[in-house]
């Protein structure tokens, strides 16, 4: 951190804002003490001394001063941080790509260390000439790039049950959304061959964890990539590097990190991670099995709890949208906690698969406010409240939380994560 | 590059193209890639499927696994698979997963016993995965079968025996995915709902991290 002051410090100190609006907002993001020096019409140190040359920092950094955009975990919710998960910091991006550093983490076995030379993919099983390829061997097939959001099944997972994170970061920060490259699926198997018989496939990593998931056959020739790049560098080591499966619009655990082989087979292969893990627990104790598409989902990220109002007047809301089922068509914004809805002007370009920025113009007043906001996807799909979804799923499902979120913005200002009837 | 030489070039480049089309009506689009022999794959094809495809030779007894067991796995998940902190407990919650608390076990929701060879033969133990030999593994996967009453201390699990473990939950799953289950269609945009109630707040819970760097 820089000149600034830490969080816990400008609480104590009570720093006066505007209005005095939402000076102890829990989650509220650092307000900088500020310095007449460096301010007009005094001439800061920067305008005068030379600054750093080139090559000083040769892979570029943040500047210090954004030290607190970070990805942060959640320490009480798993046993380990080798099988974790940490979070997008959502209420610090704009736009609608995420920087390959902020991208979130979910390991089940630690980040493997893979050596690119020594790393190979093997397709075998049902196809007419099993194959193994080197990393240079796929990175010789045509290259495609492509936008997608990758989002875990459990995003939200632990607001089920009730209201319990107070921030935009842990409730929606298991998302991402990079441009990768890579390999078409189809290319890869068309290459070996499939016989008639293949309906399925398993993809598993070269992690200690050996993550297996099975896809089926007609996603794998739909649109699924194996990649080997983000944001248009090679994958980080943390996303899979050197190469991982993409399986677009589709839950984040079956994105194969550290990507080494690939069965194909007829039937599948019910591993742990879509048996034991994965799959949703209904009222009734049955559990729904094959649930892979992210459902469309929506959030406000500015404000929440971390970015609280800090003046009133005009505010442009600004959030993000996505779908698994294609592109966002529409997306409303409520002031009311639902009643009464507007609709958001979506910023381009609006891709399918792909987080989609959205603004609301507004100006507030002062009042309280349930501030919610609405998606839409191409195929009429409408984002449900959590009480329609805990209505036909209960509260035990965990995973496939995409519920319209509510957040109290407070005559304060602070904002705080609710659930209303 | 000079215009006749460009000619030149993008002939060579089509006649390429034409070589490689050709190819592809024998199977092969680009030639990338060797051939995997069976050895190759043999190292790596470590998958065991429900039906039995995959699980080697070998065998094990639940009285064999116990030894194996609390000196590899007890560390997490206790001597009977009760587990240690948060790691994954392995037995009990029979008739608790239509609960408000459902424990998902070994026996009480894992469908396939298949699962539980390949995941501890894949993955565990934790920090030392595919370090268990393949009798260890049998041996290992029937004693937390037998922590879960599913079978006998001196049953032997091999290939054919294990895809004909009776697991209590094999039926508890739903393939088909019935989504979308919430109404579609055209959004209600005005006057959608009566009063509305704030049902659960965050903070009080106090369960959010302070948001200091990590």
């Amino acid at each position: 951190m820089g000149p600034g002051v830490g969080r816990r410090a400008f609480i104590s100190g009570g720093a006066a804002l505007t209005a005095g609006l939402a000076a102890g907002a829990a989650g509220g993001r650092i307000v900088r003490a500020e310095s007449a020096a460096g301010q007009p019409p005094n001439v800061p140190d920067w305008s005068r001394y030379l600054g750093a040359g080139v090559d000083a920092v040769p892979y570029g950094a943040p500047s210090a001063h954004e030290s607190e955009v970070v990805r942060r975990t959640v320490e009480w919710l798993t046993a380990t941080p080798e099988s974790s998960v940490n979070f997008t910091p959502l209420q610090d991006l704009h736009g609608f790509v995420t920087p390959n550093g902020l991208c979130f983490e979910r390991h089940h076995g630690g980040v493997a260390e893979v050596d690119p030379a020594d790393h190979r993919l093997v397709i075998h099983g049902l196809v007419d000439k099993p194959l193994v390829f080197t990393m240079d061997d796929l990175k010789r097939f045509p290259p495609v790039s492509r936008f997608y959001f990758l989002e875990c099944a459990a995003n939200g997972g632990m607001e089920w049950r009730g209201a319990q994170l107070n921030s935009c970061q842990y409730t929606h920060g298991m998302v991402h959304c990079v441009q990768w490259t890579g390999v078409p699926l189809k290319t890869l198997l068309d290459e070996a061959g499939l016989k008639p018989k293949a309906k399925w496939l398993l993809a598993e990593g070269a992690d200690a964890a050996g993550m297996t998931r099975s896809v089926p056959l007609h996603k794998a020739l739909d649109d699924c990539l194996v990649a080997y790049s983000q944001n248009g560098e090679r994958l980080r080591p943390e996303q899979g590097y050197p190469l991982r499966l993409l399986v677009p619009g589709w839950e984040g655990n079956m994105w194969i990190k550290w990507l080494r082989r690939i069965e194909v087979g007829d039937m599948p292969w019910h591993t742990r991670e879509e048996t034991s893990k994965y799959t949703d627990v209904m009222a009734n104790g049955k559990a729904r099995q094959f649930t892979w598409v992210m459902d469309a989902k929506s959030v406000i990220t500015d404000p929440c709890p971390e970015n609280p109002m800090r003046h009133k007047g005009y505010h442009p809301i600004t959030g993000l949208a996505w779908s698994g089922r294609g592109a966002i068509k529409q997306v409303d914004v409520s002031l009311d906690g639902g009643k009464n809805w507007h609709t958001a002007r979506l910023d381009t370009p609006v891709l399918s698969k792909c987080l989609t920025r959205f603004y609301l113009d507004w100006n507030w007043t002062g009042e309280e406010v349930l501030l919610e906001s609405r998606a839409m996807d191409e195929t009429g799909y409408v984002q449900p409240s959590i009480v329609e979804l805990r209505r036909v799923r209960g509260r035990n499902s965990i995973y496939h939380n995409n519920s319209i979120q509510t957040w109290l913005v407070g005559a304060n200002g602070e904002v705080e994560n609710v659930q209303i009837s | 590059m000079s215009r006749s030489r460009k000619v030149a070039f993008l002939a060579v480049a089509m006649t390429l193209v034409a070589a490689a089309s050709a190819a592809a009506l024998g199977g092969e689009r680009y030639g990338l890639g060797q051939q995997a022999s069976p050895a190759l794959i043999a190292g790596w094809d470590i998958d065991a499927r429900p039906d039995g495809q995959g699980l080697p030779p070998g065998q094990g007894t639940a009285a064999d696994g116990e030894a194996v067991f609390v000196e590899r796995c007890a560390t997490c998940h206790g001597e009977f698979g009760e587990a240690v902190g948060r790691y994954p407990v392995l037995i009990g919650g029979s008739d608790s997963l239509a609960s408000s608390n459902p424990v998902k076990t070994v026996g009480s929701y894992w469908p396939y016993a298949s699962t539980l060879w390949d995941y501890i033969h894949r993955a565990m133990p934790f920090g030392d995965a595919q370090s268990l030999s393949v009798d260890e593994t049998y041996a290992v996967t029937a004693y937390v079968l037998y922590l879960n009453d599913l079978v006998a201390e001196d049953f032997v699990l091999n290939r054919e025996s294990l895809p004909k473990v009776d697991m209590p939950n094999r039926n508890g799953f739903i393939a088909e995915d019935p989504r979308p289950d919430t109404p579609v269609g055209t959004p209600c945009m005005a006057d959608c709902k009566g009063e509305t109630k704030i049902m659960f707040k965050s903070k009080p819970l106090d369960v959010t991290p302070e948001g200091e760097s990590n």
